[in-house]
């Protein structure tokens, strides 16, 4: 077994407004920013004991398909590394 | 009759609705989330309004997932009715017993306030007491309410008829002002607004009392 690190980046779609995202923005651009098409997610990481990346990505992708995001209005992108 | 009332870490509505199932005759017992249920003596499920689990991660999310859950589904699946309320309706979403999702209010803010909300069908469990196109006065309290679902989805809901309630002054940013919605089946119905809340002599509004006295009409019959 080796130990995975996993980071699972949940972001709403693109075609959805993101009313947190429009107000941060906003506010970037009232104190002087240039800043356009703001847009907030979230990122769940966690560790995970598997036993090559194939089964470590395997299951991170249950995860988010079965609870981390919901396909409905988010996208997510996982990215999978073992820890040293 | 009997009614369920599912209590998770973080609701907060449980004896609102007890108040207002027992002013329509029914025993009213109120259930733990954390064990599995058995339903089978039971004719109504609700899921009332909170913030479970704190809102983490999505607004009923976790809560979705839990085994209790499992049991509310066989029993929606055996036509045992299920109501479920604000928080209730983001957990109905999040475990797909009924279609969409609850995202953030357009206008980012926690809306607290009675809205104008018209029965757009008068032929459900839930709502045939209710005069053909009433407009009623019912409070609503969340952040997450605005109902999102695909284009083909909407279509759906709309073809099938199965959007009961609509607000009249639109809260959140609700798509097609949609504030509840049943399962084809008719015995599983989401809403956002607290029916609870305007249904005994001293709430502001008593508008909501007939949707529990159309399940218990339907019940008792």
């Amino acid at each position: 077994m080796t130990e995975y690190r996993i980071a699972v980046q949940v972001s709403l779609r693109p075609d959805i407004l993101d009313p947190a995202g429009r107000a941060a923005e906003k506010s970037l651009q009232s104190m002087g920013f240039a800043a356009r098409d703001a847009r907030i997610g979230k990122t769940i990481t966690l560790t995970l004991d598997a036993a090559d990346a194939a089964e470590a990505e395997a299951k991170a992708e249950q995860m988010a398909d079965q609870l981390l995001a919901n396909p409905v209005m988010e996208n997510c992108s996982i990215t999978v590394t073992p820890r040293m | 009759m009997q009614a369920a009332i599912l209590s998770f870490p973080g609701s907060n509505r449980e004896q609102d609705a007890e108040y207002a199932l027992a002013h329509v005759g029914f025993s009213c017992q109120i259930v733990p989330s954390h064990s599995a249920a058995d339903f089978s003596g039971v004719d109504v499920i609700v899921l009332p309004g909170g913030f479970s689990y704190g809102d983490y991660l999505r607004s009923g999310a976790i809560a979705a997932k839990l085994p209790i859950m499992h049991d509310v589904r066989r029993a929606a699946k055996a036509g045992r009715y299920v109501l479920g309320i604000c928080n209730g309706f983001q957990i109905l979403t999040e475990s797909r017993l009924l279609p969409g999702a609850l995202r953030m209010n357009t206008g980012q803010l926690f809306v607290c306030r009675s809205v104008k909300l018209n029965v757009a069908r008068n032929d459900s469990a839930f709502s045939h007491l209710y005069q053909p196109n009433a407009n009623l006065d019912i409070p609503v309290a969340h952040h997450n309410g605005n109902y999102f679902a695909d284009p083909d989805t909407l279509e759906q809901l709309e073809a099938e008829e199965r959007v009961i309630f609509r607000y009249g002054d639109n809260p959140n940013g609700s798509m097609h002002d949609i504030a509840g919605i049943r399962n084809s089946a008719d015995n599983v119905l989401g809403m956002m607004p607290h029916p609870e809340n305007a249904a005994l002599a001293h709430h502001q509004s008593q508008d909501g009392l007939k949707l529990f006295a159309s399940l218990a009409a339907r019940i008792g019959s």
